[in-house]
């Protein structure tokens, strides 16, 4: 992390990076939707509508570990004050917010057949809109501390505060008890049957990889941002 | 309703979500880099 610690260090990697993720990603993605649509068998429970497992799951990874992202961002900057660990925690928010809140729509779709409803206010369901909201206020704090040439650094603490709920997110449905199913899916293994599961990875992998790819566009904005205003700035004290 | 409207519903707010966002993140990049180019040649 150090290492990259070095805006044109680290735009070496990142201008390269940006294009390779994106097709790889939207390759496997792609790859993984069609799969889950076509090639794996309906639930017996759930029937067809399972298929959204492939797009609801790595929405919902991707929302918590954007937030994730912003805290190590986070703690990157206010211990070390990397130069690029305001522009990375920018650049994470829009993403993040985009895939928590795909989260929920595809959820709520998700739930009308499924639990009948389209919304409750389950332990699940509340945190995750909880994560959108946090991502909402980090987008305008962090852009307001810039306007203001600030170093972000409320933005920051705000990011570190928002990472309690995370663990809130993950455990929710132990916690509480109401609509949305148990963890299927862990480290060790999966409760789901491997004939429905298999797509899943190659959405998760092709999700991340557009993700980590948006990331890398948003922080190579900021910093050809802050070139031309650094340049701006050096003609107009000339 | 057919558990299929469900199925491509999900799908596509998950495609346009996921386009918009890749969309303006490479076109605010272009922008930004293609003026800081501008600029250095200056």
């Amino acid at each position: 992390m150090h290492f990259l610690a070095n805006p044109a260090r680290f735009l070496r990697i990142a201008k390269p990076a940006t294009g390779w993720l994106l097709w790889i990603g939207l390759v496997l993605a792609v790859a993984g939707m069609a799969a889950g649509l076509n090639l794996t068998p309906p639930d017996y429970l759930q029937g067809e509508t399972v298929r959204i497992l492939y797009v609801h799951v790595p929405a919902a990874w991707l929302g918590m570990a954007g937030w994730a992202g912003i805290a190590a961002a986070a703690v990157s900057q206010l211990v070390w004050r990397h130069p690029l660990s305001a522009i990375a925690g920018r650049a994470i928010a829009p993403a993040g917010a985009t895939f928590a809140a795909v989260c929920l729509a595809t959820g709520s779709i998700w739930g009308r057949p499924t639990w009948g409803t389209w919304w409750e206010w389950d332990g699940r369901l509340t945190s995750m809109l909880i994560l959108l909201f946090l991502y909402l206020g980090y987008i305008g704090l962090a852009a307001a501390e810039k306007e203001r040439d600030g170093e972000g650094r409320l933005a920051a603490i705000f990011g570190l505060a928002g990472a309690i709920n995370l663990p809130v997110i993950h455990y929710s449905v132990l916690w509480w008890r109401t609509l949305h199913q148990g963890q299927s899916i862990g480290v060790t293994g999966s409760s789901i049957d491997g004939a429905i599961l298999w797509p899943l990875p190659l959405t998760m992998l092709g999700f991340t990889a557009v993700f980590a790819s948006v990331v890398l566009m948003r922080m190579r904005a900021e910093l050809a941002e802050a070139k031309v205003e650094a340049r701006l700035r050096r003609a107009a004290s000339e | 309703m057919s558990p299929w409207a469900f199925v491509v519903a999900a799908y596509a707010v998950a495609v346009i979500a996921v386009a918009a966002l890749v969309l303006w993140a490479c076109g605010s990049m272009r922008r930004a880099e293609a003026a800081a180019d501008e600029i250095s040649r200056r």
